[in-house]
């Protein structure tokens, strides 16, 4: 009987039941939701809320309640930047990646050392970062929406390019590979737990945490700059509020996952479930055709629940 | 030089009022009419919903917690009261069923943060995330767009001036009344060791799970009164209202000297820090920066500021 619990429980188990049954409500609600290609759709979508679930991911089990509110902005920043070095020709596909991802790694290398150096909270110093980008965003655009994604980026986000999958699907799942290598196959993936879940261990260890724990922040503001290239690519334009809607479902992403957000524990590839978790239902909550506010209720609601199941905190005990 | 770093360790809130005079003297020379009763007033008018829910979420930090839900909470108070007030047909019976119905509806969200963190043992910060979306939704389903007026004898009293001070100075000062009274109370030195030394303060036999919740009520009354100012100022019902005050109250906070790992911290700091965000956009937007900038130079003042807190309350 404990053993049944332990593995509903198990986070993995979870988001993949709880992928089921959304995939099967959904199709109940409006037949034709579980269908191939609307599948490939919300896998698309998924892919983009993954991607920078996967630096939050980094930076939460590094520990010292790491949180990475930045992203929203940082990607915001990546859309904007590479629109204009794309402006719509393909030879301007590598310099908008290198722009995006090299200008959101060295903001994101700021607040790792914010935090490491300056030892501000990682709340505040994302936060903090968060209105800067933004200030950042509205000088280089003026405000209004700038740059055009390549031809062949929309394509490789839109398109189906191999087996009937778009390219971006397996660049998902190479990151995918690549946080399960980095994270379980490098002594740099065992020295972020080691200091996600004993800091001063890890120091006395002689573990270099501050310079790790930069180049976690400097990783998540890269994996944001990326996604934001991706997401030019899934709709064409930019504007500089595009990435705030990534945020606080990104952190969710990473809890659902069974990511412990007091570090040290969890891997990528529950993320990526919870990922698929959180598009689908919030699909499934516009399927259902409620109106605005029942559709937060039941996401309030959802969360709520999925915090009964595995986000709680230890007891204290005499 | 000791003596003076342990004079400034308990008294943080000085060096935040430091900045805030400076501040103000910048401001007074970019804009020469800043003392007049009337600027002043319309100044205080603008940061007063921001030094409230401030106070509120001081009490929760101090605790070792965070409450993200504030800003819809005072939406929804705001809904609730417009519509409590139509409902009951106006009039000064009217206006005070909708004023209690706001307060209750505060402490009733701030209960039910504190119930869910304090006694299931949820993560604070994605649990009061989930009970703003929560709060959010509700405000919307009481009033789905904006509107609603409340009666004039509503607004009317908010900006008139009781004894020949303005109602929002008043408001100011029993917000200060409160805050010192509960500063002399037990209750502030459980909570501080909450947050501090949690483990501990629970072997030492404090029943944590009701302090965590009064903390958490408090932040909802609070929030509860920048609603009724808000919605003095701006005399109507808006679901949306109050998007920026969960973020601005947490910087006025940490700005205010209270660590936000809990355990140290008063809320008349968070009052300084409020005042200071408000000066800093009141400077910048009087310094005749291009418009663009202003955010830009906003953004990076607060980073600054933010940092220069922690830095110096580290320091001592």
């Amino acid at each position: 009987m404990n053993r049944i619990k332990t593995i509903l429980t198990d986070p993995l188990v979870l988001a993949a039941l709880s992928i089921l049954v959304l995939l099967a409500m959904g199709e109940v609600l409006s037949p034709g939701f579980a269908r191939g290609d609307q599948i490939i759709r919300l896998l698309v979508v998924s892919a983009i809320l993954g991607m920078v679930a996967a630096g939050q991911s980094l930076v939460v089990i590094g520990g010292r309640e790491g949180i990475d509110l930045s992203v929203g902005a940082l990607i915001s920043l990546g859309a904007v930047l590479a629109g204009n070095a794309m402006s719509g020709n393909d030879g301007g596909i590598l310099p908008a990646i290198l722009v995006a991802g090299g200008v959101t790694f060295v903001i994101g290398l700021i607040n790792g050392l914010g935090v490491t150096l300056l030892r501000i909270p990682p709340l505040v110093m994302t936060l903090g970062m968060t209105g800067v980008v933004q200030g950042g965003l509205i000088v280089l655009s003026r405000g209004i929406p700038s740059g055009n994604a390549a031809p062949s980026l929309m394509g490789f986000v839109n398109r189906p390019l191999l087996l009937g999958l778009p390219g971006v699907l397996f660049l998902w799942a190479l990151l995918g590979l690549g946080m399960w290598f980095l994270l379980r196959r490098t002594q740099l993936g065992y020295a972020i737990y080691a200091m996600g879940s004993n800091e001063r261990a890890a120091v006395l260890t002689g573990l270099p945490v501050r310079l790790i724990r930069t180049l976690l922040y400097g990783l998540s503001g890269l994996l944001a700059g990326v996604t934001g290239v991706v997401v030019i690519g899934y709709t064409g334009n930019s504007f500089v509020s595009v990435g705030d809607q990534y945020v606080l479902p990104s952190v969710i992403a990473v809890v659902i996952g069974g990511i412990s957000l007091a570090g040290g524990s969890g891997n990528y590839f529950g993320v990526m479930l919870g990922a698929i978790a959180l598009t689908l239902l919030q699909s499934v909550l516009t399927t259902l055709q409620l109106e605005f506010w029942g559709r937060q209720l039941i996401f309030g609601a959802v969360l709520l629940l999925l915090m009964l199941l595995y986000g709680r905190t230890k007891q204290l005990r005499v | 030089m000791s003596a003076v770093a342990g004079f400034l360790r308990s008294r943080l809130w000085l060096v935040t009022l430091s900045a805030l005079m400076a501040l103000f003297v910048v401001n007074w020379i970019l804009q020469p009419n800043l003392v007049t009763p009337n600027v002043l007033k319309s100044n205080l008018s603008v940061f007063l919903p921001v030094i409230l829910v401030a106070i509120g979420q001081t009490y929760v930090v101090l605790g070792g917690d965070i409450d993200l839900s504030v800003g819809s909470i005072v939406a929804l108070v705001n809904v609730v009261t417009v519509s409590v007030i139509a409902a009951l047909g106006g009039g000064a019976g009217g206006v005070l069923g909708g004023i209690a119905a706001g307060l209750v509806v505060g402490i009733a969200c701030g209960l039910l943060n504190g119930a869910l963190v304090a006694l299931l043992r949820f993560q604070a910060i994605v649990t009061t995330f989930a009970t703003g979306i929560i709060f959010g939704g509700l405000a919307l389903m009481v009033l789905p767009t904006a509107g609603l007026p409340v009666p004039a004898e509503y607004w009317r009293t908010y900006g008139s001036s009781p004894l020949g001070l303005p109602v929002v100075l008043w408001v100011l000062i029993a917000a200060l009344v409160i805050v010192a009274v509960i500063a002399g109370r037990p209750f502030i030195k459980h909570l501080a060791a909450a947050g501090g030394q949690r483990a501990a303060a629970f072997q030492t036999g404090l029943k944590l799970a009701q302090i965590r919740i009064l903390a958490y009520a408090l932040c909802g009354l609070f929030a509860a009164f920048a609603s009724l100012c808000l919605t003095g100022e701006t005399a109507s019902g808006d679901p949306l209202m109050g998007r920026t005050l969960a973020l601005a109250s947490i910087s006025a906070v940490v700005l205010g000297g209270t660590a936000l790992a809990g355990g140290s911290g008063s809320a008349f700091g968070s009052v300084l820090g409020a005042l200071v965000l408000g000066m800093i956009g009141n400077v910048i937007f009087f310094a005749g920066l291009p418009f663009d900038y202003q955010t830009l130079i906003q953004g990076l003042i607060t980073l600054l500021a933010l940092a220069g807190g922690v830095l110096v309350a580290r320091r001592n």
